[in-house]
């Protein structure tokens, strides 16, 4: 059965600092869900993630999660990767504090 | 305080270099993650949501003063200001970076203490009694022994692949406040003829099929226990599972092949191993007992703790739920709480913990405990002391009055932190708090354990909680599934399920109406919530979690 395929981002964490990263269009890594990749078709998809897979020496534990366009970029569908994309809500800790994502 | 000896220095300290050597060949790529991933766990360092975690072992819940500020140190300079006190006497680091690890590691072995065997599939941090050598209910200090399993399982050669993690817990007390019966071994102090022993229970645990444990042996002579604990996890090294993780806990042996036949395996085992053990065992407990012998206890007038409670109404309050009885006559044991209105579960600030320890330090013969309700104890106060301590404490926004109480709450790190969540749980927990103390009534209703975990996995204990919450993912939004009438002491229970679960934004009110419930059908207020749920069973609480439910059923009986 084929379903309609759900647009995508790669995702992992950083090696060094294990904040979360996401892979743009150009194939480096940003710390920010509105600068990724969205991808929208399936090969692509997998084409991405065993790129980057590949790079054991930079991240860690890449996958695909699911995402939508937005106005500013692609936007996080599943409230788990709205938690990674933004940081814990107990304390103003993570991306959130981050200056270079305002 | 147990010193480390040579042996225990040395070995600690050559764990450290060699995670610093596997470090660097990380960073520089000559490891994989799958190479390097079982490495970082053996020394405590997970990946969450957000960053790494690493996870630091408090054996048997003791601090000197001098380790509780060196955590704050850690907390200043490689993490981000505060630690989170765990259900498993730990204290995990939330934001630490892979570089800085090895120094971590280094920081911790200058004051003894390590991260080893706090995660893989090995015999985990054993946890006692918060109140071990204080409690003024306890037939002996369980730490001795706790420390004897913890040098005979500390890289056991046989145990270092079990099929599943194994977790042992210890009380010296007949009022359990260890939880011995939800983990893989609990032991329990007793004496028989004058005999000291322990009754061992196996199989207990929770997670996602949640087991009380049982009664394997009911009096095991107190020289035996080394023998025994070796031929029950050696026994289960064989025959548990090792081909579905969800299947390979001990729980889960013991009940798939019976107690009997489980019990017959472990005293035939226990038979040949016993041998082996020539009684040096029992050399290294007398030498570890005096390491442990208790502090010089003065005697002090405890006037001014009577005066300050009879002067104080704040301070009186206080002294109700935070100080419990000592085995000493004037001396009480104080219960720090971490649970301020509002607050995280469980966090300290880098200052608090200095200004714990420096309380531990002038008041309280250099001790600290960390509980697995996520509190800070003083285990020996003078009681004339008390007062002093308390307004020290209340200027660290650490003198919460709640020790016991709806709000003292325990809070796995959930959705916030763990990359296994399915749910939050520290805001519920927040809430939940700052709900009743709008509401001004948790002294009014008592005492009342809530327990929340973020997932299935049950780490924050939510099965044996008298309220129990489970966060799950639903369909892509977070859902709270309530159990009520768990209990963790020594008449352990499992809760039972209310009902359908609740949302993110509806899961405070239905607790609110649970307890509002309950205010209205006690007989007393010496009845307490688990006692009353005892009585009544679910229907009065599901009718009032599930008011529209009761309306359809009350149409359809007129
Ligand atoms: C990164 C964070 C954590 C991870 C990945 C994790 C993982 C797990 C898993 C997979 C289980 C289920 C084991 C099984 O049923 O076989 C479990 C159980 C448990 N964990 Fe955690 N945990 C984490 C944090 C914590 C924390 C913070 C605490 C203490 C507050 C804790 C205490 C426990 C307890 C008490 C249990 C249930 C008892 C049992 O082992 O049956 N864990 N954990
Ligand atoms: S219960 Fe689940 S969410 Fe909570 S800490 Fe354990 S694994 Fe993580």
């Amino acid at each position: 059965m084929s379903r309609k395929f759900t647009p995508k981002v790669v995702t992992a964490n950083d090696l060094v600092e294990g904040d979360v990263v996401y892979l743009t269009e150009a194939g480096a890594w940003t710390r920010r869900h509105a600068a990724a990749e969205l991808i929208e078709d399936e090969a692509r998809a997998a084409d991405r993630l065993a790129l980057a897979e590949a790079q054991t020496g930079t991240v860690v534990g890449a996958y695909l999660a699911d995402a939508r366009p937005g106005p500013h970029g692609p936007e996080p569908v599943h409230f788990r990767e709205a938690f990674r994309s933004r940081g814990p809500s107990n304390y103003f800790h993570g991306k959130q504090a981050e200056a270079a994502n305002v | 305080m147990y010193k480390y000896s040579d042996f225990d220095e040395a070995f600690v300290r050559s764990r450290v270099a060699q995670f610093r050597a596997q470090v660097a060949r990380r960073l520089d790529g000559s490891l994989t993650e799958d190479e390097f991933k079982p490495l970082r766990l053996m020394n405590g360092l997970y990946l969450q949501l957000h960053a790494y975690m690493l996870r630091v072992a408090i054996p048997y819940g003791t601090l000197s003063s001098r380790q509780m500020d060196r955590l704050a140190d850690i907390a200043d300079r490689w993490d981000r200001g505060y630690g989170h006190f765990t259900t498993r006497q730990n204290i995990q680091y939330n934001w630490p970076k892979l570089p800085d690890v090895p120094d971590m590691l280094e920081a911790l072995a200058d004051v003894q203490m390590h991260a080893i065997q706090t995660s893989g599939n090995t015999i985990r941090n054993v946890t006692a009694d918060h109140f071990a050598g204080a409690a003024a209910d306890e037939i002996a200090d369980p730490r001795p022994v706790a420390e004897l399993i913890r040098q005979w399982s500390t890289d056991h050669p046989e145990f270092q692949f079990l099929p599943r993690k194994f977790k042992i817990a210890i009380t010296g007390s007949p009022n359990d406040r260890a939880v011995t019966r939800a983990h893989d071994i609990g032991l329990r102090m007793v004496e028989r003829d004058g005999v000291p022993g322990f009754e061992v229970v196996v199989g207990g645990g929770l997670g996602r099929t949640p087991m009380i444990g049982q009664v394997i042996r009911d009096f095991l002579p107190r020289e035996d226990l080394l023998p025994y604990l070796e031929a029950i996890v050696s026994v289960y090294n064989l025959l548990g599972r090792r081909d579905n993780k969800y299947k390979a806990r001990i729980k889960i042996t013991v009940h798939e092949h019976g107690i009997e036949a489980i019990r017959e395996k472990v005293e035939a085992r226990f038979a040949e191993l016993r041998g082996g053990f020539d009684g040096v065992d029992q050399t290294w407990l007398a030498e570890i007992e005096n390491a442990f012998a208790a502090p010089a206890f003065r005697d002090a007038d405890p006037a001014p703790y009577l005066d300050a409670r009879n002067a104080d109404p704040v301070f009186r309050a206080w002294s109700d739920t935070n100080v419990a009885a000592h085995r000493h006559p004037g001396y009480g044991i104080v219960s720090i709480s971490l649970k301020a209105h509002g607050a995280t579960p469980g966090d300290a600030s880098s200052a608090q913990m200095r200004v714990m320890a420096d309380l531990a330090r002038r008041y309280g013969h250099d001790e600290l405990r960390v509980s697995h309700e996520q509190n800070i104890i003083l285990p020996h106060v003078a009681l004339a002391d008390i007062p002093a301590v308390h307004a020290e404490l209340r200027q660290a926004g650490l003198a919460t009055a709640n020790i016991g109480l709806v709000s003292d709450i325990i809070a796995c790190p959930g959705m916030d932190y763990c990359a296994l969540a399915t749910a939050r749980s520290i805001p519920v927990a927040q809430q939940i708090a700052e709900r009743f103390a709008e509401l001004k009534t948790e002294h009014e209703i008592g005492p009342l354990k809530i327990k929340i975990s973020g997932c299935i996995n049950a780490c924050g204990h939510h099965h044996v909680g008298h309220i129990g919450i489970l966060g799950l993912d639903r369909a892509g939004v977070e859902n709270y599934q309530i159990t009520l009438g768990g209990d963790g002491t020594e008449a352990a229970a499992i809760g039972e399920r209310a009902g359908p679960g609740f949302a993110y934004d509806q899961i405070v009110p239905a607790i609110e109406r649970l307890i509002g419930a309950y205010l209205e059908h006690r007989e007393s207020p010496e009845e307490t919530f688990l006692e009353t749920y005892r009585r009544l069973g679910m229907a009065p609480f599901k009718a009032a979690l599930y008011p529209e439910d009761a309306k359809k059923e009350t149409a359809r009986a007129a």
